[in-house]
This record gives C-alpha cells, structure tokens and sequence, in this order.
C-alpha cells in the first residue's frame, strides 16, 4: 500500500515538473496574445501596461502608469515562473489588481503565450 | 457577399444593418442602469464588480478613441466610413452606461486619457485601419470574456455578456469587410 503511494506522489511530482517544462510555441502565442489586445500593448500604456521590457521588471513599476494598490504592492519580478502563476489566475495571485480577467487556465496556452511575450521583447517593435 | 461587392453604399448599409443587429439590448441597459434592481435581485455588487466595470470602461473609452483616430485617417470610404462611426457609436453608449452604473454603484468612473498612443504610422491603407479595428474588437470580445465569471452580481455578469455579443458582432462584421470568414470558430476564447 505504502509502495502504491509513494509511487502515485512520484507521479504527480512527475507530472507538475513536466508541467513546469512546457516549451511553448511564439507562433501560437501570438494568437494568445490577440485576446490581450483590448487592454494591451507591447509599446504603449493602455488600459494595462505596455508589454516592452517585461522580463526582468518588477511588478506595478512601468513609470506613468496607474497600477492599482495591489499591483504595487506585489513584490515580484516578472519571469516564466512568476508571470505563469499570475497569468493563470490574476485575481487570486493579486487580489484587487485591476486586471480583471479570469486568466488562461490551460498551461500549454500560457506557455505560448509567455514565449510571444519573450520573443516579442526581442523585436524591433520593443526597440530591440 | 462582403460590403466590397455590393453595388452601391446604400445596399451595402442594408446588408450591413440586416446582418449585424445593430441595437444593443434593451434588457441589457435596463439592467445596468437600474441599480435598484441589480441590489434586489442579482446578488451583492462589490468593490470588485466596480474594478471590473472600471476595466471595461476603460477599454471601451480606447476603442472610442481608436475609431476616432479611423474615421479621421481619411483611408475610410463609404459604406466602410459610416460603419465605423456606427460601431463607435456602439463603444458610446457602451462608456456611458458603464460610467453610470459605476456611479450607482458608487464607484469613481474612469476618465478617457487625455491622448492614446495608437500606431497610426502602420494605418496606410483601408484594410489596414479595418484590421486595427478587428484587433481591438476581438480583444474586447475576449476581455468580456474573461470578466463576465468574475462578477458577484449576476445581473452585471449577463449585461457584459450582453456587450460582449454586440463587440463580437463587430469583429465578425469588420472581418468580412476585410473578405475573411466572419465567424471562423464555433467558440470565442
């Protein structure tokens, strides 16, 4: 009995960390990205903040742009891991943000997604 | 048949008008703009209904802005020309129901930004500033979407999703001026 559990939790670690691996395809991430563009840009500020020079930046600090309280106050630097959590639920991770979406709750689509994102950043349209 | 290939304006106006159902709902505007009613019955409006109907006034202030920016390029022709302003007109009445309800619920309304930032050096053609329009509006489609879960009231969840039907009929519309299939998914995501 012991075995067969032990076994089950390797496999849902298993599971989770290949979860983590996705490779995610810019292509298909730029379709993603479509359903961002109400709100979202990568150069400008809209009614969410440009999307140019997100790897690396700390969370609520684009210069100019009204974030909420909650925003500003979530200390963290956004990366793959940092922007998959967010990205997967907005409002539960920062309760009170105004990015009022329910999130892309499917890991592969946000793993393309954030690969857009991570290409994109390298574009000329980011100035690079 | 897109508005292209209709013989005159007028024809294309009418294809138009019979295909898209210009008129938002009227139970949708009921809804939102009475509040005493969204207390009574929908369940309990919070701070977060507010946060979340500042978001999409705020995207409907830019798509505003946006079909502005369209109408005065001067790339515009007839029928496509009064389409635009149509459709603009819809993003209208959108801001100012949202702005209203908003105040009901006694929130503070978001304001317009005094200047929005838009790509206009990549507008150089027609198609060009239709498939600016069809970006935003498939987003908006979208960003409905994702916000209609999210609302404690049920009765602000279905005027959303009220507005979401009318930005989605947009896209479809501005799609096929664009001679691309109207509807190219049995879902919208």
């Amino acid at each position: 009995m012991l075995v067969r559990l032990l076994a089950g939790l390797i496999l849902v670690v298993a599971a989770g960390a290949a979860g983590a691996a996705i490779k995610g395809d810019p292509a298909a991430g730029k379709e993603i990205y479509a359903r961002c563009l109400a709100c979202h840009t990568l150069a400008s500020d809209r009614v969410g903040p440009r999307h140019c020079g997100l790897f690396g930046r700390r969370a609520g600090s684009v210069k100019g742009f009204e974030y909420s309280d909650a925003m500003k106050r979530y200390k963290v630097v956004w990366n793959e891991k940092t922007l998959d959590r967010f990205l997967a639920n907005p409002l539960k991770i920062v309760p009170g943000t105004n990015m009022t979406y329910a999130g892309v709750p499917d890991p592969r689509e946000r793993a393309d997604l954030i690969a857009y994102l991570k290409q994109a950043n390298e574009s000329p349209e980011c100035g690079k | 048949m897109t508005f292209f290939e209709m013989p005159t304006p007028l024809a294309a106006r009418r294809l138009f008008l019979g295909r898209s159902g210009l008129l938002l709902s009227g139970a949708a505007v009921a809804l939102l703009a009475g509040n005493d009613a969204l207390a009574a019955k929908g369940g309990k409006s919070t701070a977060g209904d507010v946060r979340i109907l500042n978001s999409a006034l705020g995207a409907e202030y830019n798509a505003i802005a946006a079909y502005q920016v369209g109408a005065e390029s001067g790339l515009l022709q007839k029928p496509v020309l009064d389409l635009a302003v149509t459709f603009q007109g819809h993003h209208k009445q959108h801001a100012d129901l949202l702005s209203k309800t908003i105040t009901k619920l006694s929130g503070t309304a978001v304001s317009a930004k005094a200047k929005y930032d838009f790509p206009v050096e990549t507008l150089k053609t027609q198609a060009d500033v239709l498939r600016f329009a069809a970006n935003l509006e498939k987003g908006a489609v979208s960003a409905y979407l994702g916000a209609v879960p999210l609302f404690g009231n049920h009765d602000l969840a279905k005027a959303a999703a009220s507005i979401l039907g009318d930005e989605a009929m947009h896209w479809a519309i501005l799609r096929n001026a664009l001679g691309e299939a109207p509807v190219p998914d049995a879902y919208v995501s």
